[in-house]
């Protein structure tokens, strides 16, 4: 039994809209909190808005949403303001400031909401990881349609924020990546800090009814931190975080129905599962990003390694063809010279046969007219680079083989021309050996 | 065609290898896989006052970095004393850049002083009067021994820099790695380093000093090392610090390797 | 004992003694409703009870409280001055899912899975979990350490989340008694459970005292402790052991997320008493326990207040204490000493105004007594940007100070003290103004402000080193000013505001 049959298109349908309204506009800030380096504030602040919450229910004796919103909002900022201060004024590190500050605030919400729990109903359980389940039914009436009042709340906190970061996208990325420059060119980035941080307390507040005010930070720092895994760019990076944000809401409301049953209970909680669902997400995203996955990393070093051995074994047989043509290596011999280990060696031996670099006869290796072509682009890097490093660099001539070993795997045709040029025509390295020409001449 | 090359100046009598303070061969070291010096060899004959010059971003914090192990290297080998750095570092004495530390912190001058005894003291076992008064008599010869219970962010940055000093000379070491002692300090700073390390090379210690001011390169030292991403030349300064050799080192950057190595680096990533 | 430590412990007690003195007046008390859940100040006896320790329950309450804030005060100095101080929070909040396994698999096994060392074992191999995640996503991906953070925190706080929506399904499972964790629970405590706190916060104590050296100096300076061959990784790692540790037994005193408070807010309350390393550890001991005790004793005679949240709020109460009257680094004390350097700095203005305005009309010399070497009040206003008011009262100050005596309304004269000191301020200022032409490039025309910044917080030693520096130049005794001296101009006042403004 899956649990995907007691799936309600009313109720299931909503809870799954709340959450991905709650998880996109909670993205799209996310995004300059991770690249601003202040996913931690995000954290304080979403903790710190408790006492202004609990004020605003004391005060007005319930739910009702503007007092809320004006509680929160100036708790949030009190904590950026706060934070500031006793940094700046208690010269206290930063990580501590916050510490010192939001929990301060928090714990004074939980004795303003114990006190307060006679007059209202307020569990601080909901506070703290939501009540998405329950959305649905607290609905108004808007043009002739039921429509649960956190829909409409979250829609209109996702729009201001799709507004913030729409039209201020430009200042946003200047005063996240140089806040001297955007203060300098007019932009003051206090000013958009403080913005910055008042919509995150906004939709925090906006999001404590749906995913409590703790996991509201996985939707704010994970789904940026994994489209940051992805790409470079930050406009695709603010996209790819809004997508990830709805998969991870999505995911996370059928697999908090779905995955329980497996194991024989009940559905469990919306809000922790979305959560979970996004650092799923984001795990995937930092094992397997294209450019700076975890795996891809390491295989790609692995590739490098394999292409620069490869190189060196057809630019070795260049160079015992050159003074021995009878020569004919086997796999021992080469890696005798080279130092390298067996496997390697004759897989990569196995490939250059593939490809046609290298003829095999009966483990004697022998270079095909493709190898000779590319093992004599090699050997002319090599040797120019050699000629460079002792012309330029003035480096001794038993110390620049080795140097140029390593630079010959990266000179491109381009760098070679430059390195010609640069270099005194000559035909010979400073070993007194022949530099090939570009070309094959015949 | 140049063929002709400034072999290394090596010292004339070849010395056993447990009497070469510092030797390093093909030292490579990359950050981050760009390489920040490049197949670096050197020797230093014991009891000489070595200054390490060279440009921004040469290399230099970096090769004593990588002489102690505080930073892998790619490749190569230092040997201090003719073994390996952690066989022989109670016999290294190291004073970091000023700004290596968080000044703020709750410590006094001789506080700092004790830590370069810590390892002496040994484990769990705690500091003793005769540590502190040892911590002391550092203090005394860098002369800030009136400051000693000062927290640290209330001293001048010449007084920093030779509490510092006073940290290093109190392990009693016999090689001395400075890096930048003599940054933005004053001139009672300078003349007071100046003056214990004319003490050291008395009592037969060597010191490798990295050193930016190249009018007293002459003055101060009796052996430079010339370092840009490699070593341009080392020996004796006499010898090796002349024009010629500065314009090697602080001239034309090498363009054509540094976009070599950016390749290298792009390539690496992109592949 | 250290007067600080006094100081301290008096500034801590006093409220409770000011609560203990309105309540003898207010015993008195109206029947109050039964489902009224507001604070009630409760009868003398229940105060009498909590701080005898009468109650066999609080006594155990109040002894495990106040030793984990001692241990959390101790270890959380090595984290904070390692500049760790979030880590504790993430690595709390990662308990959660910990904790729920750990229950689920121990009543999977049949046995009771609410035992506190089951549940604090589940703690910590997913606060470890935590800790390693973190550290993997900080070396290993671009990411920096705030977004491993966040990411570890709120992830592994939603599984457990998730985690306890199941077990509070399961048959045997109140999930009550694993929420509490979440917030904290004090007065759940039972003496073994105190004990356990005990032990494990005292063990945690000791090895920090036994590694005092070794881990002053990582948080110091790391790359020495390296290069003097101290593994750094492990005790970096045995650091970070503890904040588990004395994290993981706060869990059920003050909740997973007020933890971190008892780790950071001790502390960095202490630094603001202290400039040694050791004091700060003691001042952070004592803040530590008594946030723990006060905070319980508080909450176990107001059962409406929750004790986690009690004890974080006492624990603030002293920071913002510290914070304000901490001597030598609280933000009053500082500001005493900023005036008391404006106050130097105004006098030596005035003084050197005076000096000036004599010399360019070569009075100096004059008798001290004579007529001439009156300066009256309204010269001097035009040399600096003072107001009238500001002005009189530095000359009040300075009168009071003999430096110099006011004829009458408007009409000053150097004492001879007085001018002793203005030469010795004159001469000083020249000296900076020669070395920053000489040795930094600074126009003539613009020295006089930049010596005007730096002078009055130059030490005796640095201005015996300019001496020898500049010994050429200032054999003659006091130095000729190196720029014309603008006494009458009102440039001089458009330029200081000028100067004020892009300051």
């Amino acid at each position: 039994m899956s649990g995907l049959e007691q799936w309600n298109w009313y109720l299931d349908g909503w809870i799954i809209v709340a959450g991905i309204l709650c998880a996109v506009s909670s993205a799209l800030l996310g995004n300059f909190l991770v690249l601003r380096k202040m996913s931690m504030l995000g954290d304080a602040i979403t903790h710190a808005i408790l006492p202004g919450l609990a004020a605003a229910f004391m005060i007005s004796d319930s739910r009702s949403s503007l007092p809320m919103f004006l509680g929160a909002v100036i708790a949030g900022i009190l904590t950026a303001l706060f934070t500031e201060w006793i940094r700046g004024f208690g010269k206290v590190d930063e990580g501590a400031a916050m510490g010192v500050v939001f929990t301060s605030l928090f714990a004074l919400g939980l004795v303003m909401i114990v006190q307060a729990a006679d007059h209202v109903d307020l569990d601080p359980g909901c506070v703290l990881y939501g009540a998405i389940e329950l959305t649905p039914l607290d609905t108004i009436l808007i043009a002739g349609w039921e429509i649960p009042r956190v829909v409409v709340v979250l829609s209109i906190v996702l729009l201001i924020n799709l507004l913030f970061v729409i039209f201020f996208l430009k200042e946003l990325k200047l005063s996240s990546f140089d806040p001297a420059l955007a203060t300098t060119t007019g932009f003051n980035s206090t000013i958009i800090h403080y913005a910055l941080m008042t919509l995150v307390a906004i939709t925090a507040v906006a999001s404590f009814e749906t995913v409590g005010n703790i996991l509201v930070v996985a939707m704010f720092i994970v789904p940026p931190a994994a489209a940051y895994m992805l790409t470079d760019r930050l406009g695709t990076m603010i996209v790819i975080s809004a997508i990830l944000a709805t998969l991870a809401a999505a995911t996370g409301h059928i697999s908090a129905i779905t995955v329980p049953r497996w194991f024989g209970y009940q559905s469990t909680s919306t809000a922790g599962m979305m959560a979970v669902a996004a650092g799923l997400l984001f795990a995937v995203a930092a094992l397997f990003a294209p450019r700076h996955g975890i795996v891809v990393v390491l295989i790609r070093r692995q590739i490098l390694a394999w292409k620069i051995l490869a190189e060196d074994i057809i630019a070795l047989m260049y160079r015992i063809e050159e003074r021995n043509p009878q020569l004919k290596p086997d796999a021992t011999y080469l890696r005798e010279i080279l130092f390298s280990q067996s496997v390697p060696t004759s897989l990569t031996l196995r490939y250059l046969t593939k490809h046609g670099q290298l003829s095999d006869s009966n483990g004697n290796y022998e270079l095909t007219e493709t190898g000779r072509d590319h093992a004599r682009q090699l050997v002319r890097s090599h040797r120019l680079w050699e000629h460079y490093l002792v012309e330029h660099a003035g480096m001794s001539a038993e110390n620049i083989h080795k140097q140029a070993e390593k630079l010959e795997h990266f000179t491109d045709r381009q760098l070679r021309e430059k390195l010609n040029e640069d270099t005194i025509a000559t035909d010979q390295d400073p070993h007194g050996r022949p530099i090939p020409p570009e070309e094959k001449t015949n | 065609m140049n063929n002709k090359q400034n072999p290394a100046h090596t010292p004339q009598v070849e010395l056993p290898p447990e009497e070469t303070p510092v030797s390093v061969y093909d030292l490579t070291v990359a950050y981050h896989r760009k390489p920040v010096i490049w197949d670096v060899s050197f020797e230093i004959p014991p009891g000489k006052l070595v200054g390490i010059v060279g440009p921004n971003g040469a290399g230099k914090s970096t090769l004593i970095k990588a002489i102690m192990g505080l930073i892998p290297k790619a490749s190569g080998r230092v040997q201090i004393f003719g073994k390996p750095y952690q066989k022989n570092r109670h016999r290294v004495g190291y004073v970091p850049q000023r700004e290596s530390v968080d000044w703020d912190f709750p410590v006094d001058a001789l506080d700092v002083v004790t830590m370069g005894l810590y390892k002496e003291i040994g484990w769990c076992l705690p500091v003793r009067k005769k540590h502190r008064a040892r911590a002391m008599e550092a203090l005394e010869r860098v002369g800030i021994a009136d400051y000693a219970h000062r927290q640290i962010s209330q001293l001048s940055g010449g007084q920093q820099q030779r509490t510092f000093l006073a940290r290093a000379l109190v392990q009693n070491a016999d090689l001395y790695l400075m890096d930048e002692p003599f940054a933005a300090v004053d001139a009672a700073t300078e003349k007071a380093i100046v003056q214990i390390l004319q003490e050291m090379k008395q009592a037969g210690k060597t010191a490798l000093v990295i050193h930016h001011d190249l009018q007293t390169v002459p003055e101060y030292f009796d052996y430079v090392i010339l370092l840009n991403m490699r070593v341009i030349d080392h020996g004796l300064t006499a010898e090796v610090f002349t024009p010629e050799n500065l314009q090697k080192t602080y001239g034309g950057r090498l363009t054509l390797l540094e976009e070599a190595t950016e390749t290298m680096r792009r390539r690496e990533q992109s592949l | 004992m250290k007067p600080f430590v006094l100081v301290f412990l008096f500034a801590s007690f006093w409220p409770e003694c000011l609560i203990l003195a309105a309540t003898e007046t207010g015993t008195i008390q109206t029947q109050q409703s039964i489902t009224d859940r507001s604070i009630a100040i409760p009868e003398w006896n229940d105060w009498k009870r909590v701080f005898l320790l009468k109650d066999y329950n609080t006594r155990i309450v109040v002894f495990g409280t106040t030793l984990l804030g001692m241990a959390a005060g101790m270890i959380g100095s090595f984290a904070l001055l390692r500049k760790r101080a979030l880590m504790g929070d993430a690595l709390s909040h990662a308990t959660l899912p910990g904790i729920a396994i750990a229950f689920i698999i121990a009543t999977g096994l049949g046995l009771d899975g609410k035992t506190l060392p089951v549940l604090l074992a589940g703690a910590a191999v997913s606060g470890l979990l935590g800790v390693a995640t973190i550290l993997l996503i900080r070396n290993m991906t671009r990411l920096k350490e705030d977004a491993a953070l966040g990411i570890v925190l709120s992830v592994f706080f939603g599984a457990g989340i998730a985690l306890l929506g199941i077990v509070q399904q399961m048959k045997t499972g109140h999930a009550a008694g694993l929420e509490s964790f979440i917030y904290g629970k004090t007065a759940s405590m039972v003496a073994s459970d105190a004990w356990l706190i005990g032990c494990a916060g005292l063990s945690c104590m000791l090895i920090s005292l036994l590694l005092y050296k070794e881990l002053t100096l990582l948080c110091f300076d790391e790359g020495f402790a390296v290069s003097r061959g101290f593994p750094v990784i492990l005790l970096d790692m045995t650091l970070m052991g503890l904040v588990v540790v004395v994290t993981i037994i706060g869990l059920q005193a003050v909740g997973l997320i007020l933890m971190i408070s008892l780790l950071v807010i001790p502390p960095a309350a202490a630094r603001f008493w202290t400039e040694k390393i050791v004091n700060m550890t003691v001042v952070a001991i004592i803040l530590g326990a008594l946030s723990g005790m006060i905070g319980s004793a508080m909450s176990a005679i107001f059962p409406n207040l929750p004790s986690g949240a009690m004890i974080v709020l006492v624990a603030t109460a002293m920071f913002l204490f510290s914070m304000v009257f901490g001597i030598p680094r609280g933000i009053l004390i500082r500001k005493l000493r900023r005036h008391e350097l404006n106050r130097k700095v105004n006098r030596q203005h005035l003084l050197r105004g005076l000096y000036e305005f004599l010399e360019a009309r070569g009075r100096l010399k004059e008798k001290q007594s004579s007529e001439s070497t009156f300066v009256p009040l309204s010269k001097l206003l035009q040399m600096r940007s003072w107001s009238l008011a500001k002005l009189k009262k530095i000359v009040k100050r300075a009168q009071q100070e003999q430096l110099v005596v006011a004829l009458q309304e408007d009409q000053l004269r150097l004492t001879k003290a007085g001018l002793l000191e203005a030469t010795r301020i004159v001469h000083e200022h020249r000296l900076w103004e020669l070395y920053l032409i000489t040795y930094a490039d600074v126009a003539p025309s613009k020295v006089d402000q930049d010596a005007d910044a730096i002078e009055h917080v130059l030490e005796p030693e640095v201005i015996a080193e300019l001496e020898s520096l500049l010994v050429q130049q200032s054999t003659e005794g006091i130095l000729q000013s190196p720029h014309t001296i603008e006494i009458h101009q009102e440039e001089t006042k458009a330029r200081h505001s000028s100067r004020r403004r892009s300051t």
